[in-house]
């Protein structure tokens, strides 16, 4: 796992979402090899989307064969609800870029059948391929999507009850009335999100902090669900120095070091895109510390 | 020609303007806006349901997108009048309806000022509901019948021989308009409820045409006026004019301003002639969401300098401003509606929002046409202009297709003096 640390929640959306860019024009999609992208709501990614859609309107970057999938969407609630997940990623990424309406897919909380719907949005990550990158953001008590405490890390797509805490904490989008807010949502597993091969978890925010610690320094635990990131073999967690407040000195310094080391001595020509070395013979060797 | 300005090439095409503000909601927002085949869409639907992605991009560099003006009080225009252009008087309505919408109003009331009964049998007709188009100019909302039933002592300009009262009930009404006139071409009327009989038939003219009543060239009392209100009429014809002076105890029409009725709605010509800018400053802060800005413009709106014979009447225009020949009195009002926008701005003190609305907004409302015109909300009319900071009017849309000076061709009445 990768844990790149920024000043500030602005600078690690911009590292981010250039992370995304660089990712999926290295990739070089086209209409039989898209880009499947996971995407997640909430409030850690909206500067991610702004830079995105940045980079869309300044002609850097092309949507037109990427295809989306959408961790989560609250049971129940008008599509276009201003709550609602749907409402939420037309207004901060859809409707500013270049993407195919038909390449997006976000879970239907309205459908008749939601066991039914949950199985068919498997299948149809599945049909392509698997997720190429699952962007996603972090709960204060560590979960991811609305996979709460206590979720199976092998759990996959599904209908959810929202716990008490997120209830609570989600009324205030509703008119601060708990009885308006969804009690239920359809959304990705653990397992579905950790399936992709590749996962990068954006946290900021001091209020973030002991989720962060809990998630990186502590074991696999199905209390704090983005634990699981541990066993991915291809992960990143960008945050901001806030949200570092309380992960050891040990730790911040170490990953700090990594980027050093990195851009310092091995040149960023030298490296892959997720941090892979890719050619001894090109590195500077001259520095005395090698 | 402009592709955008060509109904065949974009209909079925999905526009997408962008780089702009929208006028929603008392705000300016920043978001885009996407019409197709002449009506402003639900982008989710579009998105979700129709998956479409545009297919023409309108950018707006920078302006602000409003929908089209409305007027609701225009006598005439490039030398044309309504109420007296009896032989050409098809003619008149392409025409004008043209000049209106090469100025920004997209949605007019034709005006007919107090005339005998059979020029509104002749008349009418030909003022009726027309959809807007750039081949049809402005869409004609209906007509604005002002008079007869008026006071004498507030005719203004009217003609004193034909007004008249009410005393037979909703009959004279019927009588002088005619019922399927009424109710196939008036869009709304002008009464005086003082004169006999007139309070005792709104609420049956009301009902049984379903036009709008206004009250103006009037001398209700403030309780007259109240009693008119709650009967129905919730106009007022263009504020300050044509009705009592304000006085302290009896504050007339005008006292309206202050009665605590939210849906009430005034006309006012903004072009600081007919009312003086204070005036126009105090009814605004009295009572800002019911100002319903009126050009009242007659047929030497848009005349180049110079001078006219209209009707009976031997005009000189000069300057935006027209005066009997060799006199200094003003013969009636040659306002532009973009103008009295702006200087509705500079007189009141008002937000670009709420001068805007007071064109767009307000006399929809007014008119209870608000669900298609005078708002951007999903299903509206695709009436739009798009103004820059100093609300100078950049482009004009109608029904979805951009007008412009090549695509709307109008002639004047006096073409040939230019």
């Amino acid at each position: 796992m990768r844990l790149v640390i920024r000043d500030d929640p602005v600078a690690a959306a911009f590292y981010t979402a250039n992370y995304v860019k660089r990712r999926i024009l290295e990739f070089a999609p086209t209409a039989e090899k898209p880009f499947v992208l996971g995407l997640p709501t909430g409030s850690s990614p909206i500067n991610i989307y702004k830079y995105l859609v940045e980079f869309n309107k300044a002609g850097e970057l092309s949507f037109e064969h990427v295809v989306t999938f959408n961790m989560d969407e609250y049971v129940g609630i008008p599509r276009d609800h201003p709550e609602s997940y749907h409402t939420f990623m037309y207004n901060h990424l859809f409707k500013h870029i270049d993407i195919k309406p038909e390449n997006i897919n976000i879970l239907n909380g309205n459908a008749e059948e939601l066991d039914k719907e949950c199985l068919a949005y498997e299948d149809k990550i599945k049909s392509f391929g698997g997720i190429e990158m699952f962007l996603g953001g972090i709960g204060p008590d560590g979960h991811i999507a609305f996979n709460e405490p206590g979720s199976s890390m092998k759990s996959r797509t599904r209908v959810k009850t929202l716990a008490y805490e997120t209830v609570l904490a989600n009324a205030r989008f509703f008119g601060g009335d708990v009885n308006k807010v969804p009690k239920l949502a359809l959304t990705v597993g653990v397992g579905t999100v950790m399936s992709a091969r590749e996962v990068v978890i954006i946290i900021t925010g001091a209020h973030k902090a002991i989720a962060l610690y809990k998630c990186i320094e502590e074991g696999i635990n199905h209390m704090w669900t983005v634990s699981s990131i541990q066993m991915h073999p291809s992960a990143m967690i960008v945050c901001d120095e806030d949200s570092t407040l309380e992960l050891h000195v040990k730790t911040v310094r170490y990953f700090k070091s990594i980027e050093q080391v990195q851009e310092e001595l091995i040149g960023r020509e030298n490296i892959g895109l997720k941090g892979s070395i890719s050619s001894l013979s090109k590195m500077n060797f001259t520095n005395k510390y090698v | 020609m402009d592709k955008l300005a060509d109904p065949d090439y974009v209909k079925g095409k999905l526009i997408k303007f962008i780089n702009c503000r929208l006028l929603r909601n008392h705000k300016l927002v920043e978001d885009y806006l996407l019409i197709l085949d002449g009506v402003i869409q639900d982008p989710q639907v579009v998105f979700w349901d129709h998956l479409r992605r545009p297919d023409i991009y309108v950018d707006c560099k920078g302006g602000i997108i409003s929908p089209g003006y409305i007027d609701i009080q225009l006598n005439g225009s490039i030398g044309y009048d309504f109420s007296s252009d009896l032989d050409d008087i098809q003619e008149a309505v392409d025409n004008v309806s043209k000049a209106q919408l090469l100025m920004g109003v997209t949605s007019y009331c034709p005006t007919m000022v107090s005339s005998p009964s059979e020029k509104y049998h002749q008349i009418l007709p030909f003022l009726g509901p027309r959809a807007g188009s750039i081949e049809n100019g402005a869409e004609i909302i209906g007509a604005h019948v002002e008079g007869p039933f008026i006071n004498p002592e507030k005719k203004g300009a009217h003609d004193m021989r034909v007004l008249r009262d009410a005393k037979n009930g909703i009959n004279d009404f019927y009588d002088c308009y005619g019922k399927d006139n009424l109710i196939k071409y008036v869009k709304y009327a002008t009464v005086a409820s003082e004169i006999p009989g007139v309070m005792d038939s709104i609420e049956q003219l009301i009902e049984e045409t379903g036009i709008v009543v206004s009250q103006g060239h009037s001398l209700a009392t403030v309780q007259q006026a109240e009693t008119a209100f709650n009967k129905g009429i919730h106009l007022v014809t263009h504020m300050y004019n044509a009705m009592a002076t304000f006085h302290q105890r009896d504050p007339g029409i005008v006292g309206m301003l202050g009665s605590p009725h939210r849906d009430l709605f005034y006309g006012i010509i903004c072009d600081g002639i007919h009312v003086y800018p204070n005036s126009a400053k105090i009814a605004y802060y009295a009572h800002p969401r019911g100002a319903v800005l009126v050009t009242d413009a007659m047929c030497a709106q848009c005349l180049a300098n110079g001078d006219y014979n209209l009707g009976d009447m031997s005009v000189q225009v000069k300057d935006g401003s027209v005066y009997i020949t060799g006199t200094e009195t003003i013969a009636g009002s040659v306002a532009d509606m973009s103008e009295c926008v702006k200087k509705f701005v500079k007189f009141t003190n008002a937000t670009k929002i709420e001068a805007l609305e007071a064109a767009t907004l307000h006399p929809a409302q007014a008119l209870k046409i608000e669900h298609k015109k005078g708002t951007l909300n999903h299903f509206a009319d695709a009436d739009l202009l798009i103004l820059d900071d100093d609300l100078s009017i950049k482009r004009i849309f109608i029904s979805g297709v951009e007008a412009t000076k090549d695509s709307v061709k109008f002639h004047s009445k006096f073409q040939d003096k230019k």
